[in-house]
């Protein structure tokens, strides 16, 4: 009989990864390499795409995902290096070039180990399973004797060991097994997967100043460029003058750029302006300061922000799209309620500003380019760079730095184009740096907002009508002119999915056109939707004279899980369980000092089920945050410290967005520049932080978002416990509260 | 010429009139750990020493730092040991960009106050922004690393 040997690319596609086959490449994330490494060097073992087995035992894995804080190199690796049965200390991580070969690499929308981790823990048991057969053959005996152990396969009859960097050639010979042959370790003998990772794949690097971010990518030769673009969105160069830049020692070049429109429904392209090359980044920056730029404003030199505010607020006043899930009738709720409420909720726009500003070093020579970058997404980009600038495909080659902080502002990969467009005209590598200001002033910004909520209850204080009316700058205008309306992936954060069983819903959508580059900010929508319905609910339990956690309970209805289609239909009891648990850790009954209050807001997002308690002083209508109680259901795990970190990051991100997070906007352009005017929380201002993980056997969902959400309405709905005001309006300094 | 002392190695740079060290540092010499965040003072990425005080080296010109002891993150005291040992027990970092700057006012802290209470702490590193949100992890951190200190 004839055997049929998979191969290595087939194994890929069997996992549900490759999207076209391809050598087994990896990549080297050295700056001053440009070639691509490959794991198969004939020397070492290298079973699949992601890993690869020295002599020395050395493994070394491939990630593909970008790493942006979230820690997803150590995760990553770490699954892989379970299944396989891999002793830590062996362990290094290349970072993966943008290529359709490692399945899909947008590190968004918090899926990574949601979607990967059992492809990834597949690879290594694949690797596991050769191995053991390796052994088996090199001893002479049946494989179900032979068994890995840290780094070793152990024969079980005879107590021998074999390493297994020992095993390298022996396992070169072993045919690729088939799917079924491959099988996953059981949880009770994790090692890594939900336990804390001794060592960070990254953390020494950290410590000692040596991880590559974007901004440190280095070519000898290379220039540095600062762009000057138009200080009203989509405006351009009428005429500029130059001399006084080409006076700054060190400038070399005054160069146009011409905006670059992406094509419907795709891509970003790049705002244009004129850019400064010069061989140091602060002469570029001077240079850029000195130009004398004339500008044509364009069609959004008249936005005013405040305004629009203010036309939003009418909008959602009126009656607007009704959009599914159409749910019982409200007119009847209201008009046979015992009570109705409404309230208005507003919140402005708001930038990423992560510490790292956006920046690209970009190489076009020979047909070729290579780029250098702190992307989310590199595929996406190196398909832009193709439809720009005509390369093959195969001819451009994304080395993904490491991301100082990202939050959505790397995915959006304007700041590439731009460097490619230059390197392109001056025929030299080129790395384009963005100040804070630029960073600031010209981002895709998370939309202004505003809601309308109006709700009813009967005499027993149960909802029995709720009508909501949201109104925002979709993101799809970013890819798509005149899209004036909230795009459904943008609703289905939070407000078409709305948790509460109410008998009686109606949701619309109210018309609000762009003026500003949008673009999606950590948890997205999901941060609208959350302020919203959980003050709203606050509202309601105030109206109905009931305990906060006590009514949403009741509001939450019977367990049952969503009959939708879904990779992990919503299931009301895990909501039920963490907003129970947030009420234990806060120990939401205790006697509160004066001038203290509890607020609380629940969240589901991105698969994961979020409860927050924040603990706020009020002195002199100064809000101080006290302490901040987190409960996540996040199914399964990986690096439990790395999750706990997140949510800890995710109740800070949330505090700024509350207290301070505001971009404001008049004839078209920003206000704000720097973090004197666009504040972070700094430590001063940092609470006590305590998160609590839901242990169960649920299959992995979101991490990265899900902690954001209910964190400005349990800021205000403590702040309402503490004084009886209620903020209906973001950020608090608007109100002279902090 | 100008002749930079960092880490205890002299590098020769010929910087432009007006540069601040941050540029210098990370263009002209080559040392990256020390990292560009906002260029005016704001948000302490770019903290280094000189001559043992903490500056925002984005706001410092070169000519200040010439002919004293510059320390970056690429160096190592004996608070900066303490303080990584800490700082890895704690897994502080998340994306690490700014974690450069606060180990740098970390050790100007340690280095200058045996026993900082929390305000001391508050004050030391309030200059240092982490979008990342790492802040309940430095402070237990830095509290740790006192004691560490004080056991070395």
């Amino acid at each position: 009989m004839k055997k049929i040997q998979m191969k290595r690319r087939d194994f890929v596609k069997i996992v549900g990864l490759a999207t076209t086959g391809g050598l087994i490449l990896g990549c080297n994330v050295s700056p001053e390499k440009i070639v691509i490494n490959t794991l198969e060097d004939g020397i070492s073992f290298v079973p699949n795409l992601f890993i690869q087995l020295q002599k020395d035992g050395k493994v070394t894995i491939v990630v593909a995902r970008s790493e942006m804080g979230q820690g997803i190199r150590t995760s990553m690796a770490s699954a892989i290096a379970e299944d396989l049965e891999a002793d830590w200390q062996y362990v290094s991580v290349q970072q993966a070039t943008g290529d359709a070969k490692f399945g899909n690499q947008n590190t968004d929308g918090s899926r990574s180990i949601r979607t990967l981790l059992r492809p990834m823990r597949k690879m290594g048991a694949m690797a596991r399973s050769i191995l053991e057969q390796a052994a088996a053959k090199k001893w002479g005996t049946s494989v179900e004797n032979c068994k890995a152990e840290n780094h070793f396969i152990v024969n079980s009859s005879t107590g021998e060991k074999v390493f297994f960097g020992d095993l390298v050639e022996e396992a070169k010979t072993i045919p690729i097994p088939s799917d079924e042959n491959i099988i996953l370790k059981d949880k009770k003998d994790f090692k890594y997967i939900g336990k804390k990772v001794i060592r960070g794949i990254d953390m020494e690097n950290f410590l000692h100043g040596k991880s590559k971010y974007g901004l440190d990518a280095r070519l000898p030769n290379m220039k540095y460029a600062s762009i000057a673009r138009s200080p009203v969105t989509f405006g351009s160069v009428k005429s500029y003058d130059s001399s006084d830049t080409e006076e700054i020692s060190g400038v070399e070049q005054v160069v146009q750029l011409d905006r670059l429109i992406p094509p419907a429904g795709q891509f970003f392209g790049m705002l244009g302006g004129v850019a400064v090359v010069a061989n140091n980044t602060w002469s570029a920056f001077q240079g850029k300061n000195n130009l004398n730029i004339e500008w044509n404003s364009g069609i959004n030199e008249s936005y005013d922000s405040e305004k629009f505010k203010e036309k939003l607020i009418d909008r959602i006043h009126n009656t607007a799209k009704v959009v599914p899930p159409f749910k019982g009738d409200v007119t009847k709720a209201f008009n046979n309620a015992d009570k109705v409420i409404e309230a208005t909720y507003t919140m402005p726009h708001l930038a990423h500003a992560p510490m790292e500003v956006p920046n690209a070093l970009a190489w076009v020579r020979d047909g070729k380019c290579d780029v250098w970058a702190p992307v989310q997404d590199p595929q996406t980009v190196r398909a832009e760079i193709a439809h720009f600038f005509g390369f093959a495909i195969e001819d451009i080659t994304i080395n993904v730095m490491m991301l100082g902080g990202a939050f959505g502002r790397k995915s959006k990969s304007d700041f590439v184009v731009e460097a490619v467009s230059l390197s392109q005209k001056i025929k030299a590598p080129v790395q384009v740096v963005w100040s804070r200001e630029d960073d600031i002033q010209h981002s895709f910004y998370h939309a202004q907002n505003a809601q309308y909520v109006k709700g009813s209850l009967d005499k027993n204080g149960n909802v029995t009508g709720w009508l909501h009316r949201v109104a925002f700058p979709s993101i799809t205008s970013s890819f798509k002119p005149m899209s004036d309306y909230i795009a459904g992936f943008e609703l289905g954060m939070g407000f078409t999915n709305n948790p509460y069983n109410i008998p009686n819903i109606q949701i619309e959508n109210a018309k609000a056109e762009s003026h500003l580059r949008i673009g999606w900010l950590r948890s997205v929508s999901n941060i609208i939707s959350g302020f919203g319905i959980n003050s709203f609910v606050d509202e309601l339990a105030v109206a109905s004279g009931k305990d906060a956690i006590d009514f949403r309970l009741n509001l939450l209805g019977e367990d049952k899980i969503s009959t939708e289609k879904s990779p992990h239909p919503f299931n009301v009891a895990r909501l039920k369980n963490v907003l129970l648990e947030v009420k234990k850790l806060s120990d939401w009954e205790r006697e509160l000092p004066e001038g203290h209050g509890l607020g609380v807001a629940i969240h589901y997002s991105f698969y994961s089920y979020v409860a927050t308690v924040v603990e706020v002083s009020v002195k002199s209508e100064k809000v101080k945050i006290e302490n901040i109680y987190s409960v996540l259901d996040c199914g399964m795990y990986v690096n439990r410290d790395a999750v706990i970190n997140q949510m800890e990051g995710a109740a800070i991100f949330g505090m700024s967005i509350t207290m301070f997070g505001k971009i404001s906007t008049k004839n078209g352009a920003v206000d704000q520049s720097n973090f004197h005017d666009y504040q972070m929380t700094r430590m001063i201002d940092a609470p006590n932080i305590y998160v609590h993980l839901v242990d169960n056997d649920e299959d992995p969902t979101g991490v990265g978002e899900p902690g954001v959400p209910p964190v400005s309405a349990a800021i205000t709905n403590a702040i309402f416990s503490a004084t009886g005001k209620r903020v209906r309006s973001l950020p608090l300094s608007d109100h002279g509260m902090v | 010429m100008q002749t930079l002392t960092i880490n205890g190695q002299d590098y020769q740079i010929k910087a432009p009139e007006g540069m601040p060290l941050l540029w210098a540092i990370r263009d002209l010499i080559g040392l990256t750990g020390t990292k560009f965040g906002c260029g005016v003072a704001q948000c302490g990425a770019c903290s280094i020493m000189i001559d043992g005080v903490v500056v925002r080296s984005c706001s410092t010109m070169v000519s200040q730092g010439v002919g004293k002891k510059i320390t970056t993150i690429e160096g190592s005291s004996d608070s900066l040991t303490v303080l990584r040992q800490a700082w890895r027990n704690n897994s502080v970092p998340q994306c690490g960009y700014c974690q450069s700057g606060q180990l740098i006012s970390a050790a100007e802290l340690l280095d200058t106050n045996e026993n900082p209470t929390d305000k001391d702490i508050d004050n030391a590193m309030s200059g240092n922004i982490c979008r990342c949100g790492t802040y309940v992890r430095i402070k237990k951190a830095i509290k740790e690393a006192v004691e560490l200190k004080k056991q070395v």
